[in-house]
């Protein structure tokens, strides 16, 4: 665990561990036995690991989502799929490097992947604008997922993103229009489409990869309309109250299973992916292959009416009880409009 | 006393008026926004809600928009009863509602859906209010939009949107999000079978809005100096650290940009929305041979 980032609220247990390792260095070197104390702290360790890890709150959650050393989209292209060629460009403007995307296999059946990548460096995070794509990036998107359809290939999409890119080039090659026609098209596409939130998924620029037949989240991920920092800023004025909104907003992969806005969790280890890859990557493939092989047999019109029917039920209303009669009748515009007619 | 002080200054004490200053009714005048030009209300109205000075198009709630858009401002209205809840037992969000729905009698959500006709032509309407809870869009917008879309798609008839919104309601977070796809797939359906939808972006419409039904009208039309986009310009802003032109964001940069069809003042909205309506009844008559 050297050399690894801790968050404050894993303090406790990182300083456990240093006393551990200065009694065994201790040990090693004066030749004085301590394995009795040494167990006993460490049995003492992974208590406090269970109860801290298991009882995560939301906000917590958020922090490791958002960890530099969390796995990305590459990193799991590379540990779930094969044969992975990457391809580049929208065909219109450039090479959004915030979105990654080309062909692979899973399981020996090609697909086509695409997600949102963030740097693993500080240059590199500046050439991939943190992962937060531009229209560009939308768009190679939406061309790799044609492709899919057209080929007959199943699409998965990976999630990991603050957002779009707020930036006034983005704006001026039409971002909302992006995103939108991303939205519409995916809707319509006749082959299954499975998405994982794996890290952070932030509002519309998440959702212009996320319309699909089932969208699946790792454990510690999170996906919001808005992150939790933006919307503190905006309820409260203050965006050290990211914490407090992160509990409001129910960011988590649990809270979303509940509101059936997702189909299944993928398990991570105990701290989070970064963890242990292989592990949270074996889990992803096995759920991934899951969920795909129950979309598989199914023709291009049951899986646009699946993917439909997934969307067309979220949200929560209710039918006023003083408001039923005025309801059916024709309402006619108040009368300052009638002198304002053309 | 001196001599002195008969020439001295007089000193006078401030005893309040008897007169209030000048009695104006609240709501007779109204001063532009844009350029200050200070207006008569019926004036004011008469000209559609835009200043005679300047042009600047006030911001319309969804009643007065459908009174100015819609043959005899008349609308067999949909779901008008449906309203919101609070899924996510979000802090404040009941008592906002609440606030929300006093300030605007009329309204109950940020959206009023229906049918009528323009220029003759039915049309199935959605018209948003940005007074209502600034046009944000929860599940009860997503779902009368969704609706909307659909009795347009049952019914074989074009499809009407008037867009104005802050974005997504944050207070329904994901549910909030999820009505952009939810009313982007409907979309795909209608749209995919041969269906017209115009789309008008009015004062403002930003975020979830902006980026999912009102950016896919087969037409893109928008008022006059309508703010339009993604992200906002302060957030902006803050990213790129420099001071953006005056006109960012507005229909003409849209426009300009490519990223809109057309720039529409509000007295010629109406006899614009008639002929495009037009144009698509005229043509599937003589492909259709009736």
């Amino acid at each position: 665990m050297a050399g690894e980032q801790m968050l404050p609220f894993e303090k406790p247990i990182s300083d456990l561990r240093e006393k551990i390792a200065t009694l065994k260095t201790l040990a090693e070197s004066n030749g004085m036995d301590f394995s009795e104390e040494i167990a006993r702290l460490e049995e003492k360790c992974k208590n406090m690991e269970e109860e801290l890890y298991n009882e995560m709150t939301p906000a917590q959650k958020m922090h490791i989502a958002r960890l530099h050393q969390r796995p990305t989209s590459l990193d799991f292209i590379q540990a779930v799929f094969t044969d992975f060629i990457e391809l580049h460009g929208d065909r219109l403007y450039a090479d959004d490097l915030a979105i990654v995307g080309g062909l692979a296999k899973l399981n020996g059946l090609p697909v086509t992947v695409i997600g949102h990548q963030r740097g693993k460096d500080t240059k590199d995070n500046i050439a991939r604008f943190f992962g937060s794509p531009h229209p560009e990036g939308f768009r190679k998107a939406l061309r790799l997922m044609q492709q899919a359809n057209k080929f007959n290939r199943p699409i998965i999409t990976l999630i990991d993103t603050k957002g779009a890119y707020p930036g006034n080039t983005a704006e001026e090659r039409g971002q909302s229009e992006a995103i939108a026609r991303n939205l519409r098209e995916m809707a319509g596409f006749g082959v299954p489409i499975v998405c994982i939130v794996i890290g952070e998924g932030g509002s519309g620029g998440a959702l212009a990869l996320g319309v699909g037949n089932r969208v699946l989240m790792l454990e510690n991920a999170i996906y919001s309309a808005i992150s939790p920092n933006g919307a503190a800023s905006i309820l409260w004025k203050d965006a050290t109250k990211a914490d407090i909104a992160a509990e409001a907003m129910k960011i988590t992969a649990k809270d979303l299973l509940e509101f059936e806005v997702i189909e299944d969790i993928v398990e991570e280890p105990q701290g989070g992916a970064h963890r242990d890859l292989a592990f949270t990557a074996e889990r992803l493939k096995e759920k991934l292959w899951k969920h795909l092989a129950e979309l598989l047999p199914m023709t291009a019109e049951q899986l646009i009416e699946d993917r439909y029917h997934k969307f067309r039920k979220i949200g929560q209303f209710q039918i006023a009880q003083t408001a039923s009669q005025e309801a059916e009748e024709v309402t006619e515009a108040p009368e300052m409009t009638e002198s304002a007619k053309v | 006393m001196q001599i002195k002080d008969l020439f001295s200054k007089k000193k006078y004490a401030t005893i309040p008026s008897e007169r209030p200053k000048r009695d104006i009714p609240e709501g007779l005048m109204n001063k532009c926004s844009k350029c200050g030009t200070i207006q008569y209300s019926k004036e004011l109205d008469k000209n559609l809600k835009v200043c005679s000075s300047c042009g600047h198009h006030y911001r319309l709630s969804a009643f007065e928009r459908i009174g100015m858009t819609l043959d005899d401002g008349r609308l067999y209205e949909y779901d008008a009863d449906m309203e919101s809840v609070d899924p996510l037992e979000f802090p404040g969000y009941k008592g906002k509602l609440e606030q929300q729905r006093q300030k605007n009698p009329n309204l109950r959500e940020a959206v009023v859906t229906g049918e009528g006709t323009i220029g003759g032509h039915p049309v199935v309407v959605a018209v948003m209010s940005f007074d209502f809870f600034s046009g944000s869009m929860g599940s009860v917008v997503g779902e009368k939009i969704t609706r909307a879309i659909e009795a347009a798609h049952e019914k074989k008839l074009p499809l009407l949107i008037f867009s104005t919104s802050g974005g997504a309601r944050m207070q329904e977070s994901i549910l909030s999000l999820m009505q952009m796809a939810k009313t982007s797939a409907a979309l795909s359906m209608f749209q995919g079978a041969g269906g017209l939808f115009i789309s008008v972006f009015t004062d403002p419409t930003m975020g979830g809005v902006s980026a999912s039904f009102a950016s896919l009208g087969d037409y893109n039309l928008a008022e006059p100096g309508a703010l339009v986009g993604f992200a906002g310009r302060i957030v902006i802003e803050q990213t790129i650290r420099q001071k953006l032109p005056d006109n960012f964001q507005t229909a003409e940069f849209n426009m300009q940009h490519g990223q809109l069809d057309l720039v529409v003042h509000r007295k010629d909205m109406k006899t614009t929305l008639g002929k495009l309506l037009d144009m698509h009844t005229v043509r599937e008559g003589l492909s259709h041979g009736g």
